[in-house]
């Protein structure tokens, strides 16, 4: 009988005409990372809720080193040592990194005086010992993304937790603290803590841990050995179909140049020059995707194309036109759709429904409207031609796009940019916190819209994604495009150096050396 | 299964029941009679066809207020500031209506045209704040409100009288009041400023839900930043919302002013106009058709608290009670959704 610090056994949870799960299973060995793989939607936060004890099981137990227990809710929950780090982080901004995690169990002298100083000492010693390093007194708005999700395990720690849950902990970390991130977990389970970590990330479950439990559509599919599996295997349990990774496409057919951009300079809104003396050019019927590390000018660049941004010099001309200084709306009506990259801040407006965030852009155009009078008629029929062709999944035409999931919000966003017939299409991190599943259609999408013969600009900090899908990648690095490679020629460890800085010659070398 | 639109009508409705139902209760702690203090109220509202006009044109002045908060509200603007927006609207009708003599037809439109570009201006000013240099509005609107108040005082007695504390009465072209509908309504108060409030509450929803404008309008109160993404201008969208809201609320200062008074007097403190039409556009969930029927509420409630100590004895203010927890309750509206929805479940 082997010795699980966590068993939870044919937990059932029903909400209200749906089962969100169904006879699932998860045992936590002690000094394991654990992996909890599925689809968006697929049950996974609802089965760590149970855990935590947001949520009561309709049916099932939880038992916490062999013995059963019931978490009525997280302070239950701590006090057997589960500590949880959410997705969004619970943080507060204006206090101090040590004052976020003394909060709520502050250790005090006397009645009621809160002694920051022992808590800073211990915050140290903890922070020592797991290799977690964070500035105890920085202010949290302060401090790096890295540094916050540190301090959320380290409040996690404070309070004695064993058994660690990380909610999709690196959907918000560049690729450098992913790495960092990988390290510390490895630190924790030396030292005897239990990490759950939930992710539908296949490659980082490869790397990171043990085992992993497979759910899909609620339904607990089994626990395998991370040596024992490979991605294509997870990928094929978490979706229940063959997951095609490398995206079948015919080689590209340029044409003339659509998008040109000529020593082009942007401040960012701290009147930092983000991009500087930029250089790139799109062709119709190719798809060009810029690699590079976060917060290297991509945001400003796909800003001031877009015309969401000033310029301050240099030349953008789409089809020898300039796009230069063109508010947001000239710029779409001259042939520009963009795909952002939070679509929930700048994509959709969440409370408008479906139909009519599909005319967010066209709607004082005829036919949908007349005269400033908006044809509603038209609207919704729009709405249902695009729903069918783009097969987004919602209820219907007048639901809310705040209730759609993720990855139909995002196909609607696509629908509604390509509908527009666009001479270049910009997709900023199109598929970030997508599932595998939405991740192959919009991947399909973007080549389609190549093949009739659209410019595309692909942004994503994933080289895989950037790998697979462009025709063309250029990397960029401190505002500029510092090299263009072909994606038959280059492999992922030239793409990382060359993101992080080095020269074309060294990253060749060095690449070349390790391969 | 309870959906928003349903919540939306449902949670005002409870409020009211659940705020006559503490100011019943609290009718029995002092030793009233709730039945009797309620059927005073009634009375008060309703009784005669007197009461029915004074409920009517205690109203009129609400609607706008209330139509002036919501409109600005769905952009995402929280305009405080209507109180003072009256104050200018009135002023400006009234001197529309005094110091012109024009055929009626021609004269009623231009005062209520004037009280609404006084409004609009008077509005601007925050409006133009926020939108160039992110001057948060409640801020202005509530200094504009003091300024307002007081420039009209000095107005009043400088312009429109000579050192009095009230202006001469307009001339009768301008006025919205006629001896045949006061007549007709038992010699009430009441004038024809309830056409042009329905008229403006059905303007307001079309402009709203149905013009391409509106459509800027409610996604710039939703999100700001899809808004610039879609093309739209924030900052136009801005100022044109609070103008519009300072236009209705300055409308409304003009049916006190060519309506109920003809004429304006110095005040001491604020009318509440623009005040209560914060928790009318609140009841009414900042839509039109809601908010008239809220006004009308606001309007019957408080023109029948005024019969309740002759009638039954129990003190007027136990309205402003029942009033202010009506508004508690639709403050609250996440405890009455969370009831509703034990409810419905308990059903099945």
């Amino acid at each position: 009988m082997e010795n699980y610090v966590i068993e939870m056994l044919n937990i059932r949870k029903e909400f209200p005409g749906i089962v969100a799960n169904n006879n699932i299973n998860l045992q936590l060995k002690k000094g394991e990372i654990h992996a909890l793989l599925g689809e968006n939607g697929a049950g996974k936060s609802t089965l760590m809720n149970v855990l935590f004890g947001l949520y009561q099981p309709e049916k099932g137990e939880i038992r916490v080193n062999g013995e059963k227990v019931n978490i009525t809710d997280p302070n239950v929950a701590n006090r057997l040592g589960i500590g949880m780090v959410h997705q969004h982080f619970m943080l507060v901004d204006t206090f101090t990194v040590a004052q976020n995690i003394i909060l709520g169990s502050e250790p005090t002298k006397g009645a009621a005086v809160v002694d920051i100083k022992k808590a800073e000492k211990e915050i140290t010693e903890l922070s020592k010992k797991y290799g977690l390093h964070v500035d105890p007194n920085a202010k949290v708005r302060d401090i790096s993304v890295g540094m916050q999700q540190r301090a959320e395990i380290l409040k996690t720690l404070y309070r004695g937790a064993e058994v660690i849950i990380l909610d999709e902990p690196t959907a918000v970390l560049t690729p450098q603290e992913i790495i960092e991130l990988m390290d510390i977990m490895k630190a924790l389970v030396s030292e005897g803590i239990s990490i759950i970590l939930i992710t539908h990330k296949l490659k980082e479950i490869m790397e990171a841990s043990d085992r992993v439990t497979v759910i899909r559509k609620g339904e607990g599919i089994g626990t395998v050995n991370v040596d024992e599996t490979d991605v294509d295997e997870l990928a094929s349990l978490m979706v229940g179909r063959q997951v095609n990774f490398k995206t079948e496409k015919e080689p590209a057919d340029p044409k003339g140049v659509a998008l040109s951009i000529k020593d082009l300079h942007v401040k960012d809104s701290r009147q930092a020059m983000m991009v500087k003396g930029l250089n790139l050019e799109v062709k119709s019927g190719e798809i060009v995707g810029i690699a590079g590390i976060d917060g290297n000018g991509q945001s400003e660049l796909i800003e001031a194309i877009t015309g969401l941004r000033k310029s301050e010099s240099g030349e953008i001309k789409l089809n020898n036109k300039s796009l230069m200084h063109l508010s947001p709306r000239k710029v779409t009506e001259s042939g520009v759709a963009h795909i952002p990259q939070d679509r929930h801040k700048f994509g959709l407006v969440l409370d408008y429904p479906i139909a009519e965030n599909m005319v967010l852009q066209t709607y004082y155009q005829k036919p949908f409207s007349k005269n400033k009078i908006l044809s509603f008629n038209t609207i919704y029929k729009h709405a249902e031609k695009l729903i069918e062709e783009f097969d987004v999944r919602t209820p219907g035409t007048k639901t809310k796009a705040r209730a759609l999931s993720g990855g139909n919000q995002q196909k609607a966003i696509i629908a509604r940019e390509v509908d527009r017939s666009p001479e270049l299409l910009i997709a900023a991190q199109p598929t970030r916190g997508l599932d595998v599943g939405a991740i192959e259609t919009i991947h399909r999408r973007l080549i389609e819209e190549r093949d009739k013969g659209r410019a595309v600009l692909l942004v994503s900090f994933e080289l895989d994604e950037v790998m697979n899908v462009s025709d063309r990648i250029a990397v960029m690095f401190d505002g500029q495009i510092v090299a263009e490679l072909k994606p038959e020629e280059t492999n992922e460890q030239e793409l990382g150096l060359l993101m992080a800085g080095s020269s074309k010659e060294e990253a060749r070398q060095k690449a070349g050396d390790n391969s | 299964m309870t959906d928003n639109r349903k919540m939306n009508i449902l949670v005002p409705i409870l409020s009211v029941l659940l705020g006559f139902l503490v100011g019943a209760i609290i009718m029995i702690a002092y030793g009233y009679n709730p039945i009797a203090g309620y059927s005073a109220l009634f009375q008060g509202a309703f009784g005669s066809l007197y009461n029915v006009g004074e409920t009517i044109r205690r109203t009129i002045p609400l609607v706008l207020t209330g139509l002036a908060v919501a409109f600005a509200f769905r952009a995402g603007l929280f305009n405080i500031g209507a109180e003072g927006q009256v104050f200018v609207g009135w002023f400006a009708a009234v001197w529309v209506g005094v110091t012109f003599e024009l055929p009626a037809i021609i004269h009623i439109p231009v005062a209520i045209l004037a009280a609404a570009l006084a409004g609009a201006i008077w509005a601007a000013v925050p409006g133009i704040l926020k939108a160039t240099r992110g001057v948060h509005e409640v801020v202005v609107t509530i200094m504009m409100n003091y300024i307002a108040l007081h420039v009209t005082n000095y107005l009043i007695r400088t312009v429109l009288s000579d050192g009095g504390s009230q202006s001469a009465r307009i001339s009768q072209s301008a006025s919205l009041s006629t001896q045949g509908l006061k007549e007709m309504f038992g010699y009430s108060q009441i004038h024809w400023g309830f056409v042009v409030s329905i008229i403006l509450a059905v303007f307001i929803w079309f402009f709203l839900e149905r013009t391409t404008y509106g459509f800027e309008l409610r996604a710039v109160g939703f999100n700001p930043n899809a808004a610039n993404y879609a093309g739209m201008s924030v900052k136009r969208n801005i100022i044109l919302a609070m103008m519009l809201s300072g236009a209705l609320a300055g409308v409304g200062g003009a049916m006190e002013g060519i309506g109920t008074f003809g004429y304006m007097y110095t005040h001491a403190s604020y009318t509440n106009l623009g005040f209560d039409g914060i928790a009318v556009a609140l009841l009414g969930a900042n839509t039109a058709p809601g908010v008239v029927i809220a006004a009308f509420l606001f309007g019957a409630l408080k023109v029948g608290a005024l019969s309740m100590p002759p009638l039954s004895g129990v003190p007027s203010e136990l309205v402003d009670i029942v009033i202010a927890m009506i508004i508690f309750f639709v403050a609250a509206s996440y405890m009455i959704r969370l009831l509703i929805l034990r409810f419905s479940k308990g059903e099945k």
